[in-house]
């Protein structure tokens, strides 16, 4: 684990993944403490203000300071990314390992309608879930972890297929061991790696997918300092005050590109021979 | 690309139709707890809401629900708006034309643009070039749509005034005037197809490259340019039709938001508009086009590709 970490940081995208996401980290747990103003704080004379000492990053159309709001917002945002990356990710693992231990027409079946369940583009996946279940964060996070679930299923069966040919998991079916203990501790843990890298570049299209949905207006609601709300707060004032647009927009694709190289150089740390 | 293949192939689609409209059907019509109630709202009375129920047959069992709506379905009849009182289809069908005009051109943009400046990156790898090129590319990947949406209008709409920031306008009625309002949302999508297929097109040029056959061809002492059109690039973009053929999905997904920021009518905007009034058949018919447009533009791609490359067999 420390040798990986050590091989990690040494390449720019693993270094500079890391930096980032620790800043990211420090925004989500200390955000509201270390922020200058609170977020909700009106402040009429400010409105709009420019970027500055008072405001480092300027005033939205209320006063409110827009680097305190992007603080706070973190956690509004990216734990969000990050737990339904997780359920979807475990789902879908799970799902591909299985098809792959079962094989055969079973196999063939579960992943022709896994393939099926992906005709549908993952943002109306979440928006039909969303208009089901209601609007708001709690049950954004359900839908983006289904729409998730069957691209990571494809993902993890196909490297899954591999182990079920090698002979320790040939050695447990002769054993007669359970299904379920093949798949959670011969299988699984074997496909672990693959399923890590993609799901951590995933976290980066769950941040964007689940902004995007705040902007929609189903997602998170107001007065919550979401960052996909806050873009589309701003869009009204673009013209007057395009600091207010800029400032979330830069944060979202930050987070975005600390969780891509972050999994492109956990890609390069896992597999050293692979140059590219 | 034998018969055998392409009989199996387009099976496969239909198989994906009928399980995404099982999808589509479960998720907006059995899901939730009652229907009727979450269309009308909190202030409707026992009366209207036994009179939708009977309407939408939300009485019958399930699969006689879904039985009965795809029938309707799969002779053409999707159904009346709740909204606007019109039959759902003819509208959908209109608004799917304006969607696929507007992801056409963005891809045909992007082609242009992304293959020549992929190839460029490969020749180039690790000078300056390169670096520029992939860093623009991780960028266009890590902006949602939203964003650079947003952004593009910020800058060529309202600062610079080149372009006009929202509307549709049909080709038929006004060309110059349509193109202009097509440039931006062309432009947006075509930013973020860019970076996907710059990406792919530089590593698998970057491949080609190192290949025996590229070898053999130079030893035989042919030109540097013939070696690069007529042997690598023909291999490298073997794959760009694949990551095309899937970034359709991704952009079926897109539009919806492209065309809601930008006041396109297309099938997104009208997804858009039925989710937020809860219109439930023209939801239904949306989706279900949509996923069917993948689902052929899908097998398309692949028919395309075992054309193309004859090694492809699929058996």
């Amino acid at each position: 684990m420390t040798e990986l970490f050590v091989r990690l940081i040494r390449r720019p995208q693993g270094f500079v993944g890391i930096a980032l996401l620790a800043l990211i980290a420090m925004a989500c747990l200390f955000g509201p403490a270390l922020a200058p103003y609170a977020p909700e704080k009106i402040d009429f004379l400010g409105r709009f203000r420019a970027p500055g000492w008072q405001n480092w990053l300027g005033a939205d159309q209320f006063g409110r300071d827009i680097l305190s709001r992007l603080m706070v917002g973190a956690r509004s945002t990216v734990p969000m990314a990050l737990i339904a990356t997780l359920a979807g990710s475990a789902a879908g693992a799970i799902i591909g390992v299985g098809s792959a231990y079962l094989g055969g027409r079973i196999d063939e079946a579960i992943m022709r309608t896994n393939d099926a369940v992906m005709a549908i583009p993952g943002l109306l996946m979440a928006l039909l879930l969303v208009s089901t279940l209601g609007n708001g964060a709690g049950n954004a996070v359900i839908a983006v972890a289904i729409a998730f679930a069957p691209g990571m299923a494809r993902v993890t069966r196909s490297v899954a297929l591999n182990i079920r040919n090698q002979d320790y998991v040939k050695a447990a079916v002769a054993r007669g061991e359970s299904a379920a203990w093949i798949i959670f501790r011969e299988m699984l843990p074997n496909a672990m790696a693959p399923i890590v890298i993609e799901s951590t570049i995933r976290v980066s299209f769950a941040v964007m997918l689940f902004a995007t949905l705040s902007f929609l207006g189903v997602g998170a609601q107001p007065p919550a300092s979401e960052w996909g709300l806050m873009v589309a707060d701003a869009r009204q004032y673009m013209y007057q005050a395009p600091w207010g647009l800029i400032a979330p927009s830069a944060a979202i694709a930050l987070t975005a590109v600390a969780f891509n190289l972050l999994g492109d150089g956990l890609r390069d740390a896992l597999n050293p021979k692979d140059e590219r | 690309m034998s018969l055998a293949w392409l009989v199996r192939r387009l099976m496969l689609m239909v198989y994906t139709v009928i399980v995404v409209s099982m999808l589509v059907f479960a998720i907006t019509q059995i899901l939730p707890a009652d229907a009727a109630q979450s269309l009308l709202g909190e202030n409707a009375t026992p009366e209207m809401l036994a009179a939708l129920r009977a309407k939408l047959g939300l009485d019958a069992p399930a699969w006689q629900q879904y039985l009965h709506w795809a029938g309707r379905i799969f002779s053409g009849d999707f159904g009346i708006s709740m909204r606007t009182s019109q039959p759902v289809g003819p509208d959908m069908l209109t608004a799917l034309s304006r969607s696929l005009l507007l992801t056409v051109s963005s891809i045909l943009v992007t082609l242009l643009v992304a293959v020549p400046l992929g190839v460029v990156a490969a020749l180039r790898q690790g000078k300056l070039t390169d670096t520029g090129v992939s860093l623009i590319a991780y960028l266009g990947v890590s902006l949602p749509e939203f964003v650079t949406a947003t952004l593009l209008a910020l800058l060529l709409a309202d600062t610079l005034h080149w372009l006009p920031a929202t509307g549709y306008v049909s080709l038929l009625e006004d060309f110059g005037d349509g193109i202009r309002h097509l440039a931006l949302p062309v432009l947006t999508i075509s930013v973020i197809l860019i970076a996907h297929v710059v990406r792919m097109m530089r590593s698998e040029t970057l491949d080609v490259l190192k290949s025996d056959y590229i070898r053999a061809a130079r030893l035989k002492g042919l030109p540097e340019r013939t070696v690069l059109f007529r042997h690598a690039l023909r291999n490298a973009l073997l794959p760009v039709v694949t990551i095309i053929a899937l970034d359709v999905g991704y952009l079926l997904g897109g539009i919806i938001v492209i065309e809601e920021i930008f006041a396109i009518p297309g099938i997104g905007r009208a997804l858009m508009v039925a989710i937020t009034t809860r219109d439930l058949p023209s939801i239904q018919a949306g989706a279900l086009i949509m996923a069917a447009t993948y689902a052929v533009t899908n097998t398309l791609a692949d028919m395309a590709y075992a054309f193309l490359d004859p090694r492809i067999r699929y058996d």
